[in-house]
């Protein structure tokens, strides 16, 4: 079998970026594989957005390098990387037609005007976009603005691509099929995908690798699966959500909301705790049970349909909260 | 029952159809007296007749003859009209040039080289501190600098660059170049300054990011983006200069002719008939000009 050799190994080693006196991205030690789909994730300003355009070349390094398969890139102009980058809002050249747009990287590097636009075609065919060569990016819609902004990110056969909030400025329904296609695109490439969201559904999804930044730092790394199921400090159980980070004093934990059970019976232990019912919400599948303990932090609990319709809680009800030991995850750094 | 019957709801559109006129009329009152019926009123006058003395309401072309006065039999050699607006269109195509060269530049660096808003805003109002007086005044200020014993002359002399003062400083095309220039970058600023503050800068970096190099981004992203301030730059400075008689003669020393000096000179000889002529030929021109810019940039699209 022939393997398609994979590209796009990343390490940033000791990266900083710093403003005059505000940091940032303070320091971070990253290695990405190859052909890896790598997703940077965190609040704004956690500077996500910035390792990605030092990556990109299109912001300084302070401090530190940054590697793509194995050549030192920190100090090289961004078309030299053998990067490419998808920008937030697309960035499309208004005044050139799609092809044009597809095609500009050729013209730049001085690729004949034939062979140029046959090649952007191919590229365009790819993204499906093969009859709207003639258009102005203006002409068409957000989806399909944001596929031309990927075949001109595409051709110039990138090893990463990088993505800024791709599909953020797409609504709902679109967001959830071109994050498919993302994927599928990524596979097929063998290359890797750098993507900066927000978004812990879009990283959940996507990643194989999730990076979950926070001020600068690196919070956590790993699988998808590491980030939800063993949740390093309590911001990262609050980011990625669908846990209760529950205080217990000389530590603190974290218990997903779908194992955290509610009873009537029993009392107040290690395990349990008391809590109000604040609000009941229907969630098509399971209810949602928002929840407040006697300190007033709050609570949160996933009930099956079949389990609520058999004891149906009322709002305002006093409950206890309970949960398996084996379900309590202990956090590093207490519940702040 | 519904709130608004048909015919209440066919008299509201009615009345919101006529409301739009009327907001827009006030200035269209004022074009109309200002601006079209001077308009009118000069190229009614330019058939009229006119003696040393009268001028009498007619309907002749010998104003038009006479502007081109034997233009066409002494071709190849050129008549003094036509030597008059070859003369004012070099001076016309030099000054566009460079107040587009300087003036491009000087909104390149306010808008993509200074970062912060306020010392943006600043600089753009050092390049309005010439306004701040009058026209013939900063002409006037020229003298000074530049005459035969001007600050200039007596720098170089004082500097034994040169042993005699320099003639061509003062009363010479250079001069009316470079007062036209001095006066007219401006225009060229502003239009073209707006265009390139409406640039995405994520474009410039989409660009960068495609391998483009300083120049390619200039050339293929910054000048095509900027073509409609440019356009519009360009039809201030060659309507201005196309219809100056002002610069040319103060900083021409009287010397030098141009279209509206003649225009100037026949009017100040009470020859308003023919003035009015060689009016409505400049404005021909002019339009000519300016048709052929907008054939080639589309200027709707910025307004």
């Amino acid at each position: 079998m022939v393997q398609k050799a994979s590209r796009g190994k990343v390490e940033f080693v000791q990266t900083v970026k710093a403003y005059g006196a505000s940091v940032a991205v303070a320091g971070i030690d990253l290695r990405i594989p190859a052909a890896t789909y790598c997703c940077l994730l965190g609040p704004s300003g956690c500077g996500k957005t910035t390792s990605l355009r030092m990556l990109a070349g299109h912001e300084a390094v302070t401090s530190g390098d940054i590697l793509l398969d194995n050549a030192n890139i920190t100090l090289m102009p961004p078309a030299k990387r053998g990067t490419a980058m998808m920008f937030q809002s697309y960035a499309l050249f208004p005044h050139l037609t799609v092809v044009e747009n597809v095609a500009f990287a050729l013209r730049m590097k001085g690729v004949p005007k034939v062979e140029r636009l046959i090649k952007a075609q191919e590229m365009l065919k790819i993204v499906d976009l093969g009859t709207y060569a003639e258009r102005r990016p203006s002409q068409l819609s957000g989806g399909q603005q944001q596929r031309v902004a990927l075949a001109r990110a595409l051709i110039m056969r990138p090893s990463v691509l990088l993505l800024d909030e791709p599909l953020s400025a797409l609504d709902p329904f679109l967001r959830l099929r071109v994050r498919g296609e993302l994927k599928r695109l990524q596979k097929s490439l063998g290359i890797t995908f750098v993507h900066v969201t927000h978004s812990q559904d879009e990283a959940l999804a996507l990643s194989d690798l999730v990076v979950l930044m926070n001020s600068g730092k690196i919070e956590q790394k790993g699988t998808a699966e590491d980030l939800f199921t063993r949740p390093r400090t309590a911001f990262v159980a609050r980011f990625i959500g669908a846990h209760n980070v529950i205080d217990l004093g000389d530590r603190a934990i974290a218990v997903r909301i779908d194992r955290t059970m509610l009873r009537r019976d029993g009392s107040a232990d290690a395990t349990r705790r008391e809590v109000t019912v604040r609000t009941v919400e229907y969630a098509g599948t399971s209810f949602s049970i928002q929840l407040v303990d006697d300190r007033g932090s709050e609570l949160a609990a996933l009930i099956s349909e079949q389990s609520f319709r058999a004891t149906p809680l009322t709002e305002g009800e006093r409950v206890l909260a309970s949960w398996a030991p084996a379900d309590a995850h202990v956090l590093e750094g207490g519940a702040r | 029952m519904p709130l608004l019957s048909t015919t209440d709801k066919q008299a509201m559109t009615h009345y919101a159809r006529w409301t739009s006129y009327w907001q827009a009329a006030p200035l269209a009152a004022v074009l109309l007296l200002f601006f079209v019926l001077p308009l009118v009123v000069t190229f009614i006058v330019s058939f009229w007749s006119y003696t040393g003395y009268s001028i009498e309401p007619d309907f002749i072309f010998d104003n038009y003859r006479d502007a081109f006065d034997r233009c066409i039999v002494a071709l190849p050699d050129l008549c003094t009209t036509f030597r008059t607006y070859l003369s004012t269109l070099r001076f016309c195509l030099a000054v566009w040039l460079l107040t587009l060269v300087i003036g491009f530049i000087i909104a390149y660096y306010l808008t993509f080289e200074i970062r912060t808003t306020t010392i943006r805003l600043v600089l753009a109002l050092v390049c309005t501190i010439p306004f701040w007086t009058s026209n013939v005044i900063r002409m006037i200020s020229w003298v000074p600098l530049l005459g035969r014993n001007g600050l200039v002359n007596q720098a170089l002399v004082g500097a034994a660059i040169i042993d005699q003062p320099l003639d061509w400083l003062l009363y010479s095309n250079f001069s009316v170049l470079l007062a036209f220039v001095h006066l007219n970058t401006v225009f060229m600023i502003v239009p073209i300054a707006n265009s390139m503050s409406r640039i995405d800068r994520s474009l410039v970096e989409a660009a960068r990011d495609a391998g483009a190099t300083g120049w390619q981004i200039l050339l293929h992203i910054i000048i095509p983006l900027s073509k409609t301030g440019i356009a519009i730059g360009s039809i201030f400075v060659i309507t201005v200069v196309m219809g100056d008689f002002i610069t040319i003669g103060i900083m021409g020393g009287q010397q030098i002719a141009s279209a509206g000096k003649v225009i100037q000179t026949q009017i100040g000889a009470l020859q308003f008939p023919i003035a009015a002529a060689n009016a409505v030929v400049l404005l021909a021109v002019v339009l000519m000009i300016i048709a052929t810019l907008i054939r080639y940039i589309d200027i709707r699209k910025e307004l």
